[in-house]
């Protein structure tokens, strides 16, 4: 029973209670509260599991825009929800055989941490013993994610695009000023002001470190676009929507959305005006080492733009509404 | 021997800082009204946590990891208790009043706390 | 079953909990908005299952640092993290969603919505179930 264990464990015990909490619990704020809780607690869980770069990405997306958006979106629906009063007994059996088959399936994994488990010797010692060789750069998740795996990340990112762009349609992407403060400025939260000057200097600043970074430590565009965009966030939620509206507004958002997949996409196609493969990073520079930090470069801030730029316009989609309760009838 | 004192040290400060957070966290759950349990929570975690990093940066000697964990000591020191305002800001601002003892039922407490002790 | 195979598995059989407490959640209750977060619930235990799959005891995080050192398994790193922005960009998307439908129905109840639904589609002579 060493330690590392019993970490794991009361981790997992903590996220289990706090899930049961938020299944119970019928006051939507606390619920909210509870969620960005569990992906805090999560990612805690992730760097016990040697997964950094994955903590990063969860505490930065899971509790930060997730959490965001949810608040947004309770402000623009009921605070409460109603009690339950449907039948219990078959959604409860479902659960409950669904989770006896699964336990049964897991019977014949491999134990936990088992280094010779069929996950470890397929594909996963290539990756870690040529990237040196191969890619030249420290950091294997983000040699694997631009470099061997590109093709993913390219759908992936085209992924984010799309839904950037169905919920701009969904919530209307109108270049018109909404009518009304549907966030009050906070022109009296003298603390709230000075602090949030303070720190969005710093917040940018770490964003394109995390950007930069990600091939020696921990980063990569993903993380730097979601710390990208939360600087944009509070600014807005400190100052008011159309201050922000006015620093960036949401025509150069859009733009920016659609030119990191075009980025991304048009790495790609100079690899074929070099006659090789698509994505093929190799030739970009005069060694393949060098042709490969610079795929991954630019590869990464294609992904970083695109990110940053779907969640500053989600904010702005939602946060345009009106709500149904003004903010003096609540 | 300077090993023995650097690990004392970071040892105490890690303690410290734990048992600062358990403080708070008690003081979350026992205590009656809500601006008294954004007090606990707001100081405690903010020292607390600034403790804890304190004795962590004091494990890792003179590296660029030290530099990093002072700057999140830094930003933790600035936002955690601007957090906390925010919060007990919104909290008056939307109408909620500190609990505070009026003189009627100032010796009723007292008088049970005598009868239970 | 021993306690080594107790102690093997005992990371898979907390992300079933996790994911079945996420999945009831879904499924039984009626507001929208409750059952985006326990579909994130659920979506967070399965990056659990995959990352811990990769864990190798013993195992650092997979960054080279110049000395030979044992790593765990990169590529559910990779697949997770893909996962990750991708179930934020459907979160959103599903939050769109319910907003959009508050706009339409004036509520985010699923029961309230059916009756509502029913009674456009087969005009209010319907008797009402389960009333509010």
């Amino acid at each position: 029973m060493t330690m590392e264990f019993v970490i794991n464990m009361s981790l997992f015990v903590f996220l289990g209670l706090t899930a049961f909490a938020i299944l119970k619990l019928r006051a939507l704020f606390a619920v909210v509260m509870l969620s960005s809780v569990f992906s805090l607690v999560s990612a805690g869980l992730f760097v016990l599991l040697d997964a950094v770069d994955v903590a990063f990405t969860e505490a930065a997306v899971g509790a930060g825009i997730s959490t965001v958006l949810l608040l947004v979106t309770l402000s623009l629906t009921a605070r409460r929800e109603k009690a339950p009063h449907r039948a219990h007994a078959i959604p409860l059996a479902v659960v409950f055989l669904t989770g006896l088959a699964l336990v049964y399936g897991t019977l014949d994994m491999p134990h936990f941490g088992d280094p010779n488990a069929p996950a470890q010797t397929h594909v996963a010692p290539k990756y870690i013993n040529d990237t040196e060789r191969e890619v030249g750069m420290p950091n294997i998740v983000t040699a694997v994610l631009a470099s061997y795996r590109g093709f993913d990340t390219l759908g992936e990112v085209t992924v984010i695009f799309t839904a950037g762009i169905a919920v701009l349609l969904l919530l209307g992407a109108s270049i018109r000023e909404p009518d009304g403060v549907r966030i009050q400025t906070m022109d009296h939260h003298l603390v709230l002001r000075v602090v949030t000057k303070v720190l969005i200097g710093p917040i940018l600043l770490f964003a394109l470190y995390v950007q930069f970074h990600g091939d020696y430590g921990p980063g990569g565009g993903f993380q730097a676009g979601v710390i990208f965009a939360a600087a944009f966030i509070i600014y807005a939620l400190v100052f008011g929507l159309e201050n922000a509206r006015r620093a960036v507004p949401g025509q150069a958002v859009r733009i920016l959305l659609a030119c990191g997949v075009l980025l991304y996409g048009g790495v790609g196609l100079i690899s074929f005006l070099f006659g090789e493969n698509y994505l093929n990073y190799s030739v970009l520079g005069a060694t393949q080492v060098a042709g490969q930090h610079l795929g991954v470069l630019l590869v990464e801030f294609g992904v970083g733009l695109t990110v940053s730029a779907v969640m500053v316009s989600t904010f702005y989609a939602f946060a345009g509404q009106n709500p149904p309760i003004s903010d003096e009838d609540w | 021997m300077t090993a023995l004192i650097v690990d004392a040290f970071s040892w105490a400060c890690l303690g410290a800082g734990s048992v600062l957070v358990l403080i708070g966290t008690v003081g979350l759950i026992r205590l009656p009204d809500f601006y008294a349990r954004m007090h606990a929570v707001g100081i405690t975690d903010t020292l607390g946590a600034d403790l804890i990093l304190l004795g962590l940066m004091v494990q890792a000697g003179f590296s660029l990891v030290t530099i990093k964990l002072l700057l999140i000591g830094a930003f933790l020191f600035f936002t955690s208790p601007t957090s906390t305002h925010a919060i007990a800001n919104a909290a008056f601002t939307s109408g909620l009043r500190p609990l505070v003892a009026d003189e009627e039922t100032e010796r009723e407490p007292a008088e049970e706390k005598g009868d239970q002790a | 079953m021993d306690g080594a195979e107790i102690h093997g598995l005992f990371n898979y059989w907390m992300v079933i909990i996790l994911m079945m407490i996420g999945f009831y959640t879904v499924v039984s209750r009626g507001n929208l908005v409750k059952k985006i977060v326990g579909l994130n619930i659920f979506q967070v235990s399965v990056f659990l299952l995959y990352i811990s799959i990769g864990k190798v005891s013993g195992g650092t995080a997979p960054i080279l640092t110049g000395e030979p050192e044992v790593f765990s398994n990169p590529l559910p790193h990779v697949l997770i993290l893909t996962a990750i922005v991708v179930g934020v960009a459907t979160t959103a998307l599903g939050l769109a969603l319910v907003v959009r439908i508050q706009n339409a129905y004036g509520t985010v109840e699923e029961d309230e919505i059916q009756e509502l639904d029913d009674e456009m589609e087969f005009g209010t002579g319907e008797s009402k179930e389960d009333g509010p």
